[in-house]
């Protein structure tokens, strides 16, 4: 009787580590952000589909993530328990801030989801297709203003790669930044700018209510439901998605990368993360491994040449 | 009429006894969150998210709105008391507040603050059920020159809250100003004074710097002064309660804080300081005892207070109408909503009717506990001023330091928080006043990135800021605010401008 309790507390002991580590999430952005809200749902999945414990989230705000990538690559070096949150934003901010640490000195391990870019229009504006836009943006670059995110980000790089499918002059774009989607989306409903970039679900409830006009989506092929021509069926070869993603820490062990791949394989098919996605309104664009990695470098180089072009990245 | 029933049917779901006991928790700690430098109210919102996935909608609203307005409330408290603001937008009440607790009025400082705070909540609350999609036009009309001719106005019409000497007061106005310009450019993605240091990049947390300069610098000054400094701090003098002629001053002040408050906050690019500092500034103007202000005029703690409280409710008008954040803590209730299905926006208030009555129903209600959990507390709170000095002074550097660790675990956070104190300390010793430096660093960005932004827009021609007509209105203002008192001084008619003053109320 004895040996069997000393046994069983010992198989407890051995199962312990099957039972996975007790991860610890960064969020690079202060709380509330599209990557606070996606660390916050990893979490939650984690701990109910029990594959992992324990979960914390810390969030490192600052710098388009760029602050925590740094805090996380020196800190978290060879700890198998470590995750990161990260996406689109920051391949763009590594470039335009000049930061000493990369993409390349973490683990990236899965693309999670991933959100369209949108051209909207107010709905009283006389531009009433894409077409239109483009042929105003080619008769003046300056005339036409767009209303999106932070300088550098991922709605500025839309507009610098239309510009550029147009064959407009990508320097003479005149790009307003505001800070936040929220913000843009009140100078757009304003009319404050001629158009406005962001991800489609900023948009979304506004284009339902009829108060803006959706000119086209940033996808591969078109989505079911929404009623716009994507930007390549257009005639612009533009496709960019504003992905995030979920990184481990550098300096892993190739059996410490699979076990967390397969933990975030795990949770990306459980029932948890699936009803997130449907609340949250995100697209599931899990990608992981080789193919993650060489669709990462594509997204790197791309965004480099058009950040160039735009004169952000010299 | 529908709108009277569903704000009924929401009073009460939100009265029943398992909501009110939601409403107590959030309240409770919004105020511990708000009483706390560093840690606001979106952290706390956030932490809770994942917990109210248990329970239903209507208990979970419950307790974000206990959370949001007891964060707003909470700041005051420390601003009073120990001249420590909590948050950004309680700065203002600790000018007034703690010149008043210093000379034994803590009490009833505490206690316009909370009156304040609740007489504020309820109107705009009540603006807010009734007449949210009509500011909403009105906020959306603002662009960035209209934006940038309302911080021209605040920029002069604060300038009266530099003290005695204005040489001093534009001084440190244009040190905030310096500090502002630090971190990545908004509009064209360039470092600007970050000096190669990551963290820099972001600019100076404005929390950071109010902590460092108030508290930080407050506790080095006491400290150096050493037993030379002024005698003990009198706790309580007179009642702790307001007095008839309390009442009298803060009542005006309460509603004149509400109507600059609430359309301020309700636009998507105000923020809640702004309010505050217009209303401070309206308060010294239209007083009858401008000799107080400086020295602790309860007005000067009843406008801003109401001010703050109506511009967070004011937030709430883009978040429920358009489905805008336009805090921290309003995108977190934003995820909070997307939690149960919901998306905020045009058509929230036509198809969610129960939510968004519900939601203003127990923003009433946690009104209302604030008041009540509050004011019993006022003569516990003025307790905190007989605690001996050096455990006090001891007992902020704690906070202080917790606060800034908390929100932001950097070592960086911690060293600006030591220099900051340190020149708040210095500014201190040559009489150079501290709020100045904190309302450079909040308006500089905005008047910078909105003047940039319209001229952007009209590609370069200046005369775009005068062409609105709002926008002109707005300068105008501004021009005659800071023109007019010259004029009648230099005519050597001061006291006319003090009559002036004083029958206009």
């Amino acid at each position: 009787m004895k040996h069997f309790f000393l046994a069983s507390i010992l198989a407890g002991a051995l199962a312990l580590p099957a039972y996975a580590a007790d991860y610890t999430i960064m969020a690079p952005a202060a709380p509330g952000g599209g990557w606070d809200q996606t660390a916050r749902s990893l979490q939650t999945a984690l701990q109910q589909e029990k594959i992992s414990g324990n979960v914390q989230v810390m969030n490192v705000p600052g710098a388009g993530g760029t602050i925590g990538i740094a805090q996380f690559a020196s800190q978290q070096k060879g700890k198998p328990n470590a995750l990161m949150v990260g996406g689109y934003v920051m391949v763009g901010a590594i470039l335009t801030n000049k930061s000493p640490v990369t993409l390349k000195d973490v683990t990236p391990i899965a693309r999670l989801t991933g959100e369209y870019e949108a051209i909207v229009v107010p709905a009283s504006s006389d531009i009433k297709t894409i077409g239109d836009l483009v042929a105003k943006l080619k008769a003046n670059p300056g005339a036409v203003s767009w209303g999106g995110g932070s300088a550098g980000g991922t709605d500025h790089i839309l507009v610098g790669l239309l510009a550029k499918a147009a064959g407009v002059d990508p320097t003479k774009i005149n790009y307003i930044a505001f800070s936040g989607g929220g913000e843009a989306l009140a100078a757009i409903l304003g009319s404050q700018v001629t158009a406005g970039v962001s991800s489609y679900g900023e948009f979304e409830s506004q284009v339902k209510a009829g108060t803006l006009r959706l000119l086209a989506l940033s996808a591969d092929k078109k989505i079911e439901g929404v009623d716009a021509p994507t930007l390549k069926e257009s005639g612009f070869d533009v496709v960019l998605q504003n992905w995030r993603m979920v990184a481990a820490a550098p300096g892993l062990s190739a059996e410490q990368k699979k076990a967390i791949q397969g933990d975030v394989e795990k949770l990306v098919k459980s029932k948890t993360w699936q009803e997130t996605l449907k609340t949250k309104g995100w697209a599931d664009t899990y990608l992981s491994g080789e193919a993650f990695d060489a669709q990462l470098a594509k997204d790197i180089s791309a965004t480099e040449a058009v950040l160039k072009d735009i004169g952000l990245v010299k | 009429m529908a709108t009277f029933e569903f704000l009924l049917q929401g009073l009460l779901a939100a009265a029943q006894p398992l909501n009110l006991l939601y409403a107590l928790i959030g309240v409770t700690l919004g105020t511990a969150v708000g009483v706390l430098p560093g840690i606001g109210p979106a952290l706390t919102v956030a932490l809770l998210l994942p917990v109210t996935y248990r329970l239903d909608p209507t208990g979970s609203l419950i307790m974000f709105a206990g959370i949001y307005y007891g964060g707003m409330y909470g700041g005051s408290t420390t601003s009073i008391l120990l001249n420590t603001p909590g948050e950004s937008s309680s700065i203002v009440t600790a000018l007034e507040g703690n010149k008043m607790a210093r000379a034994g009025r803590g009490g009833p400082a505490l206690a316009t603050a909370a009156i304040g705070s609740f007489v504020a909540g309820l109107i705009a609350t009540l603006l807010l059920a009734f007449i949210a999609p009509y500011i909403v036009k009105l906020a959306l009309v603002f662009g960035p020159r209209e934006y940038f001719a309302l911080m021209v106005l605040a920029f002069v019409t604060v300038s009266s809250a530099f003290g005695d000497s204005t040489l001093r007061g534009l001084t440190s106005l244009f040190i905030g100003l310096a500090f502002s310009v630090v971190g990545i450019d908004q509009l064209t993605g360039q470092n600007r004074l970050s000096f190669g240091i990551p963290d820099l990049l972001d600019g100076i947390e404005v929390t950071t710097m109010a902590v460092a300069m108030f508290a930080i610098g407050e506790t080095l000054f006491i400290a150096a002064q050493g037993d030379k400094g002024p005698d003990k701090v009198e706790a309580v003098r007179g009642s702790i309660w307001m007095s008839a002629q309390d009442w009298a001053r803060s009542w005006k002040a309460w509603l004149r804080g509400t109507l600059i408050g609430f359309p301020i906050g309700a636009m998507p690019a105000g923020g809640a300081e702004i309010g505050t500092f217009l209303s401070y500034a309206t308060e010294k103007r239209l007083t009858r005892y401008p000799e107080e202000f400086g020295n602790g005029a309860i007005e000067g703690v009843a406008g801003p207070e109401a001010a703050n409280n109506a511009s967070a409710a004011g937030t709430l008008v883009p978040l429920l109408t358009l489905g805008l954040p336009t805090t921290a803590t309003a995108a977190i209730m934003l995820a909070g909503f997307q939690q149960y299905g919901l998306q905020p926006g045009p058509l929230l208030f036509a198809t969610n009717p129960q939510l968004v009555w519900g939601l203003i129903a127990s923003l009433l209600i946690a009104n209302l506990m604030l008041l009540v959990l509050n004011l019993p507390l006022v003569g516990l709170w003025v307790k905190l001023l007989t605690i001996p000095k050096p455990w006090l002074y001891a007992g902020i550097l704690l906070f202080a330091t917790l606060g800034t660790i908390g929100a932001n675990p950097s070592v960086f956070e911690l060293g600006m928080l030591l220099t900051f104190g340190l020149l708040g300390y210095v500014m201190r010793v040559f009489g150079y006043p501290i709020a100045p430096v904190v309302v450079g660093l909040i308006l500089g960005p905005l008047a910078e990135q909105q003047l940039r932004r319209s001229l952007a827009i009209s590609q370069g021609d200046v005369t775009t800021l005068v062409q609105s007509p709002i926008a002109a209105v707005l300068l105008v203002l501004a021009a005659l605010a800071l023109i007019v008192p010259l004029i009648l001084r230099a005519r050597g008619r001061g006291e006319v401008l003090s009559q002036m003053a004083a029958s206009e109320d």
